[in-house]
């Protein structure tokens, strides 16, 4: 019997007040952007942002709970850029989207920072004191081969090197993370950039380096549309995960299907029912039917759990249609107990 | 199919022009509003206070009327009011639009934010959207007014579309709109429309769309009034040749901010329309000295001839301070004038015009 979880990578947008009071506090510029020692009314501000998250997933009723990154101003390139040998360079976009984040150009050894693993401390008591201390926690982080795509390196002197390194500082941050049920890796540069064929495992060693430093059920959540069909077979196999994750919201769904079809699957699948760059939230019967409709087309292989979750990170919204798709993901899950 | 560019420039020379040639000076809308018009806009919103929506109109009137005085104070040959009524590109107009409804801010990067809107349900067109700001301008400018819209394809792009199959047919729906809008500020004497459509220039591949919408625009509007395009800063190569198939009367570029090293794009084929040159850059804090931009306007001279030149700032001015932004309209005009005068001297060669003479 599948288990069906709701759940999401995080990456949430703040709530209104938060915007208001940060710009106020930081500032507008780029110079103004996190550096990762925060603290004073700063810090204040984003524990009580973190709180608002953790008890919007509690009250939507989610499956896991994730700290939710309201201080990733640099969506997930963030554990880079507050790094101390990272310096940040010009503006650049993020992916396909009119977002922008800083340049993280790699200047020095990537030892290890602690930044995320503080963050999730900071959930798990959250959690504990809301006397939810059994929901089970999910970490986000990049995925190694997005991170190095994301970033610049003028150290290391070598791709496969510097994508080793990030790989290896991934692992490093992991290992210090709280105990934890699931981690959500991003990996949105496996669709948008794929690696060249036949090279597929500068791709799957460098994610099976992160997977292998963690005990909990490992989601490569992959977006912005379907998967090669080669990169894909290669994932399945050789990149340490429990689950991939696959957008079925945008680009074309049949192509994913196709490759569940035709090479199997991970043990488990996340599936990316819920739009996460759109307003219009989806009813929870139709979210159950997305979750039929794609278990029934892949003749049901039986998985050992079918994660619920949006295509892609939440921060696009505004705050009231992310609760919105929070709660519709949750509500599903119900719709198809 | 270009439109007839030569048809209707001449309606913006000065009876009292100096000089045979003629650079035909504009801006490309927004201007530093007045710190005492943020302070109007906050104000309305605090219920302690008593300055209310009434007292806020005649603040934008006077905002508009200044900026509008101080652009012909600059020497333009056309003018815009500074957008003093508008407060973000996007918002201005959904605002305007039925079908749109807003959620809240979003983050375009860092701590900066954007009110986003959704289309809710098929768009339509409700009472006028800049008539009466045109006809206040007009009214208070000697000189011709020209009128920048945000173009449908960054109205579709830049919002959540809930409503349609395809953000494409919504970009369609938009045009047909923005076409009845234009075709109101037609009747209301307007002959100088920009459509802005900063959205073309993270999405280049979407071309074809932009040219679609702008056939819907421009049908049934006489050649007698001029139309603009304007695409700030991108990979120009990407969009040309393509864009001399638009039906535009003149093509608006940000190139100073790179330093005009995407000149050589439009030399080969011949540039169709006429070249609205952006000859100041809109993002840094220093006045561009006369003897600079007259070399950025030769720039242009690589591309067409002076009769098809037009000469604007990159992009619009206003994230600079004010005066600032006075000081470098006031420099391209006056550079504008001595290239001119250089022209009829022959001092230029208009067959290699940077060569020094």
């Amino acid at each position: 019997m599948t288990e069906r979880v709701a759940a999401t990578p995080g990456i949430y947008p703040l709530p209104d007040w938060a915007k208001g009071t940060l710009s106020d506090l930081k500032g507008h510029q780029k110079g103004d952007l996190l550096s990762g020692d925060e603290g004073g009314e700063i810090a204040e501000a984003y524990d009580e942002v973190r709180t608002e998250f953790v008890d919007d997933q509690i009250e939507a009723g989610l499956d896991r709970v994730v700290e939710g990154q309201g201080r990733w101003d640099d969506m997930i390139a963030h554990p880079l850029t507050i790094h101390d040998d990272v310096e940040t360079g010009g503006i650049v976009r993020y992916y396909d989207n009119n977002n922008f984040y800083r340049d993280p150009r790699v200047v020095g050894e990537l030892d290890f920072s602690g930044d995320v693993a503080d963050e999730l401390e900071s959930a798990r008591a959250l959690l504990e004191e809301a006397g939810s201390g059994d929901a089970p926690l999910a970490a986000t982080l990049p995925g190694p081969y997005s991170l190095a795509e994301l970033a610049t390196d003028e150290h290391y002197g070598d791709d496969d090197e510097f994508r080793a390194a990030i790989a290896e500082f991934l692992a490093g941050e992991l290992e210090a993370f709280p105990a934890h049920e699931t981690l959500f890796l991003l990996e949105p540069s496996l669709v948008t950039n794929p690696p060249a064929d036949g090279t597929e495992e500068r791709a799957t060693d460098a994610i099976a380096t992160v997977a292998d430093a963690t005990d909990a059920d490992v989601v490569v959540q992959t977006f912005y549309g379907a998967l090669d069909e080669k990169l894909y077979a290669h994932l399945v196999d050789e990149a340490g995960a429990d689950a991939l994750g696959l957008d079925l919201v945008a680009g074309d769904r049949e192509d994913t299907v196709y490759n569940v079809q035709e090479y199997g699957s991970t043990d488990s699948l996340a599936l990316g029912l819920v739009d996460g760059q759109n307003t219009l939230v989806e009813e929870p019967e139709t979210i159950a039917e997305r979750v039929e409709w794609f278990e029934g087309q892949v003749l049901a292989a039986d998985f050992e759990t079918t994660y619920l979750t949006p295509n892609t990170e939440l921060f696009y919204l505004p705050e009231n249609k992310y609760r919105a798709k929070l709660s519709a993901l949750a509500a599903a899950t119900e719709v198809l107990e | 199919m270009v439109r007839n560019p030569a048809a209707n420039r001449d309606q913006f020379r000065p009876t009292d022009h100096p000089n045979d040639a003629f650079l035909l000076t504009t801006v490309v809308g927004s201007y530093p509003k007045p710190k005492w018009l943020n302070r109007a806009d906050e104000l309305v919103e605090d219920p302690d206070s008593k300055f209310d929506e009434s007292d806020l109109a005649e603040a934008h009137d006077d905002a508009c009327r200044l900026i509008t005085h101080e652009h012909e104070r600059a020497g333009l040959d056309t003018v815009v009011d500074g957008e003093m009524r508008r407060n973000e590109m996007v918002e201005f107009f959904a605002e305007r639009i039925d079908g749109y409804e807003f959620n809240g801010p979003v983050k375009v990067w860092g701590h900066n934010y954007f009110d986003k809107p959704s289309v809710v349900e098929e768009v339509s067109y409700d009472e006028p959207w800049l008539v009466d700001e045109f006809a206040f301008t007009t009214n208070v400018a000697e000189r011709p007014v020209k009128v920048p819209i945000t173009g449908p394809y960054t109205l579709g792009f830049w919002a959540f579309n809930e409503a349609y199959p395809s953000t494409e047919e919504l970009v369609y729906d938009l045009a047909d709109l923005v076409n009845e809008e234009v075709e109101k500020l037609v009747e209301a004497g307007a002959r100088y429309i920009q459509i802005d459509e900063p959205a073309l220039a993270t999405t280049p591949e979407d071309h074809a769309i932009v040219g679609e919408a702008l056939d819907r625009i421009v049908s049934g509007i006489d050649e007698d009034v001029r139309i603009g395009l304007h695409v700030c800063y991108g990979d120009y190569s990407r969009i040309y040749p393509e864009i001399n198939d638009y039906p535009i009367d003149e093509f608006d570029v940000e190139l100073c901010n790179g330093d005009y090293e995407q000149i050589p794009t439009f030399t080969d084929p011949e540039f169709a329309p006429d070249l609205a040159l952006g000859v100041v850059d809109a993002h840094t804090a220093e006045i561009e000295p006369v003897e600079e931009i007259k070399e950025n306007i030769r720039q242009g001279l690589r591309v067409v001839p002076p009769e098809k030149l037009t000469i604007s700032p990159d992009c619009g001015l206003k994230l600079l301070p004010r005066e600032i932004a006075y000081g470098k309209t006031e420099n391209m005009v006056t550079a504008a004038r001595e290239v001119e005068t250089e022209i009829d001297a022959g001092e230029i060669d208009l067959d290699a015009p940077l060569a020094d003479d």
